[in-house]
């Protein structure tokens, strides 16, 4: 439906992840898991988040988002997060790439089905942007590169109408719907039900430009009010609030978007074990116009920040042995929904070149124990190492 | 006033979409049929009155191109004209028809996709019978399209293309198909909340153009001559079609309005919003001051949900059926 959504799922998502990733590398300063090369330290954690940020905000990336297209499948946006999460020299298993896409996704679904007014959306996105630049406020290279990004939402949304909004937000309702994992911070604070469904509250203050419910006016044929009632609402309503900011600095008022999360409590970051997601279970093969897009975002990627000598350090992110287990039991129900990417008919020559590319980079920087590839060959085994 | 019955359950959950329920009474079968659309499926449930038997079908959106990845349907509506009735399915791809069971299509209508995607989403919405042999349906650019429906068969042509809104269309609504005679029949919605008056006809003729306040009119119906149109505003007013007079406006949700539905005979009034409540007016019309009162009867909460979708099942409005954003069931609530 919209053609607008890519630029806010990637800077809400990867707002959402860079929270959970700074807080999971605080969570990991000690040196107790196996598969760490050693301590991460806050250097090291800075490192990673500049590393990503600047990837995500780069000017490449951002022009081929900007772009108006479809939204496409979980396989291809999570492809390209997952390439985004290893922008630096962090690297993640699959099995914590999975629970990293999940909690991502649910927080943003939470964030999007709670939106007082469709245009908030926007402010939920300025508040990701806000924190990110906190996050990176030491590199003022960086910096500039949020800003550049925000100043070119703030010139491509800003002349939106409400309707066009709604659409945006119904676009991204479909892409999260049947999606009910719990996340604990959630269940903790009562936002979301034991079922996974967010709680929907009947009173409080209306959005901004929403008027109080209980009011019926009626009019003569001159437009002069003859008559005016009440009638029972069934909740308690109050008048709105102040409308949130929609400059490059200012105060959101809303609060969907920032950092919920806090440092030393790595439970929040946790999903609760859920029943499986009933998904069509025949993976279908990515569309052309797909493959294309995944291409050229994965294409658009820098890598100026990695020396090509540097090895990656593998990190498990979720390392209590009871979410390891979750892990990889979530796996196989979540196989069906991440399913293996087979490229079958390729009928583009240049879309092939093209990911015999980036399926290239992977190889660089692949861990010793997984097969190594060379650039060209076995496309398919590339992508599903993923 | 009203209580809970039995849900129905569907195959998947409500999409997020304005006007997301379909209901269509065959009194000589003793059936109804329900549509819901989910992504880009519609699930199709017909239900026996004595709630024994419910026979399920799903409806795929059409692609001229199986390997394309997203054809995602925007509305599904069931369309009564004297001789026929048809269901209607909209999506970004185009328009289809097929007879009321859904089980063939009898008419497919592409839109105009442009080669290279520009800023503004292609898609259909906004679906209304008019008067005797007419389907009209609504565009994103705001054209709406005229469809002539023979009696039966699938010879159904496009007639004529209305250029006058300018915005998206969101809905449509029309009264008086058959033998009564109206002066205005059709009323059509956009995102910008104007509303456009036609009188039906070989030439559509427009009769009245209401303006809008820059907010989106998500749910529009017609009756006695009255447009009622619901808002982004959670407010639902009142206009009569001809001349533009605000009768009434009603403060009526705490959210985004997504449906509303008119039971003829009685004036009963459904209205439907993202805040979880269902509400149930009467109006009533009285042309000798003409004037119209509002008055609330009735509401309903369905916890947690968001609602998409609210119709009567009656023309009486003796029952009423909802679905919600997430949820896998057609929840029913008839009166006491």
């Amino acid at each position: 439906m919209s053609l607008k959504t890519l630029p806010l799922v990637f800077i809400n998502l990867g707002g959402e992840m860079l929270y959970i990733l700074d807080q999971r590398l605080q969570a990991h300063n000690t040196s107790d898991d196996n598969s760490e090369k050693g301590v991460w330290s806050d250097k090291d954690r800075k490192r990673v988040m500049n590393d990503i940020t600047a990837t995500m905000f780069s000017k490449d990336f951002v022009d081929e988002l900007l772009k108006p297209q479809q939204l496409y499948s979980h396989r291809t946006l999570k492809t390209v997060l997952t390439r985004l999460a290893h922008a630096s020299i962090m690297r993640l298993n699959p099995a914590s790439m999975d629970k990293l896409y999940e909690l991502m996704l649910m927080a943003f679904k939470y964030q999007v089905f709670l939106c007082p007014r469709p245009k908030d959306l926007l402010l939920i996105t300025y508040n990701h942007i806000d924190t990110i630049r906190e996050l990176v406020k030491d590199t003022p290279v960086v910096v500039n590169q949020v800003d550049e990004m925000h100043r070119k939402m703030i010139e491509v949304y800003s002349s939106l109408s409400e309707g066009e909004f709604q659409l945006l937000r119904q676009t991204l309702l479909i892409f999260f719907q049947d999606m009910h994992v719990r996340l604990s911070l959630f269940l903790k604070n009562k936002v979301q039900n034991p079922n996974g469904r967010f709680a929907l509250s009947t009173s409080g203050p209306v959005p901004h430009g929403i008027y109080v419910p209980g009011l019926i006016r009626v009019f003569d044929s001159k437009g002069r009010e003859v008559r005016r009632s009440q009638f029972p609402t069934g909740g308690t309503y109050s008048s709105s609030v102040k409308e949130g900011c929609f400059e490059l600095r200012g105060d959101r008022v809303i609060t969907l978007g920032v950092n919920m999360y806090t440092v030393h409590h790595p439970e929040e970051t946790q999903t609760c074990k859920a029943p499986p997601v009933k998904t069509n279970d025949t993976p279908n093969p990515l569309a052309k116009e797909e493959l294309n897009l995944l291409a050229r975002l994965m294409g658009s990627m820098k890598d100026e920040n990695k020396s090509k000598t540097e090895t990656g350090f593998w990190i498990n992110l979720f390392t209590t042995d009871e979410e390891e287990d979750q892990a990889s039991d979530s796996r196989g129900a979540d196989d069906s929904m991440f399913g293996l990417i087979s490229i079958q008919a390729m009928q583009d020559e240049q879309a092939a070149t093209e990911l015999a590319q980036i399926a290239g980079q992977f190889a660089e920087q692949k861990q010793p124990e997984f097969t190594s590839c060379t650039k060209g060959d076995d496309l398919l085994a590339m992508m599903d190492d993923l | 006033m009203y209580h809970k019955e039995k849900s129905i359950q569907i195959k998947n959950s409500a999409s997020s979409l304005y006007n997301n329920l379909g209901v269509l009474r065959i009194g000589p079968r003793r059936l109804t049929y329900f549509t819901v659309v989910h992504a880009n499926v519609v699930n199709m449930v017909s239900a026996s009155w004595d709630g024994l038997n419910y026979s399920h079908r799903q409806l795929q959106s059409k692609e001229p191109n199986v390997a394309t990845s997203t054809s995602l349907i925007i509305q599904a509506a069931f369309c009564v004209l004297p001789s026929r009735e048809l269901l209607v399915v909209t999506s970004q791809k185009g328009i289809q028809m097929y007879e009321s069971d859904g089980s063939i299509m009898v008419y497919w209508h592409a839109l105009d996709t442009p080669e290279t995607p520009t800023a503004q989403a292609v898609f259909a919405r906004g679906i209304s019978a008019v008067w005797d042999n007419y389907i009209c349906v609504g565009v994103s650019s705001g054209s709406i399209l005229v469809f002539d429906v023979p009696s039966k068969g699938s010879n159904i042509t496009l007639s004529e293309v209305l250029e006058e809104h300018k915005e998206a269309i969101t809905d449509m609504a029309s009264e008086c198909s058959g033998s009564q005679e109206c002066i205005a029949d059709l009323v059509s919605a956009d995102d910008g909340g104007n509303l456009c008056i036609w009188k039906s006809g070989e030439e559509f003729q427009l009769l009245n153009k209401i303006h809008g306040f820059d907010m989106s009119c998500s749910s529009v119906k017609l009756w006695k001559g009255t447009v009622v149109a619901g808002y982004g505003t959670g407010q639902i007013r009142l206009y009569e079609a001809v001349t533009g007079i605000l009768h009434a406006e009603v403060n009526a949700h705490a959210r985004w309005i997504y449906s509303l539905d008119i039971a003829p005979f009685s004036g009963l009034l459904l209205s439907a919003a993202e805040d979880s409540l269902v509400r149930v007016w009467h109006l009533n019309m009285t042309p000798e001051t003409n004037s119209v009162e509002v008055a609330h009867l009735h509401n309903e909460c369905v916890t947690d949900t968001q609602i998409c979708g609210a119709k009567f099942c009656d023309a009486d409005g003796y029952a009423f059926a909802v679905t919600g954003y997430d949820l896998s069931e057609i929840i029913r609530y008839t009166q006491t």
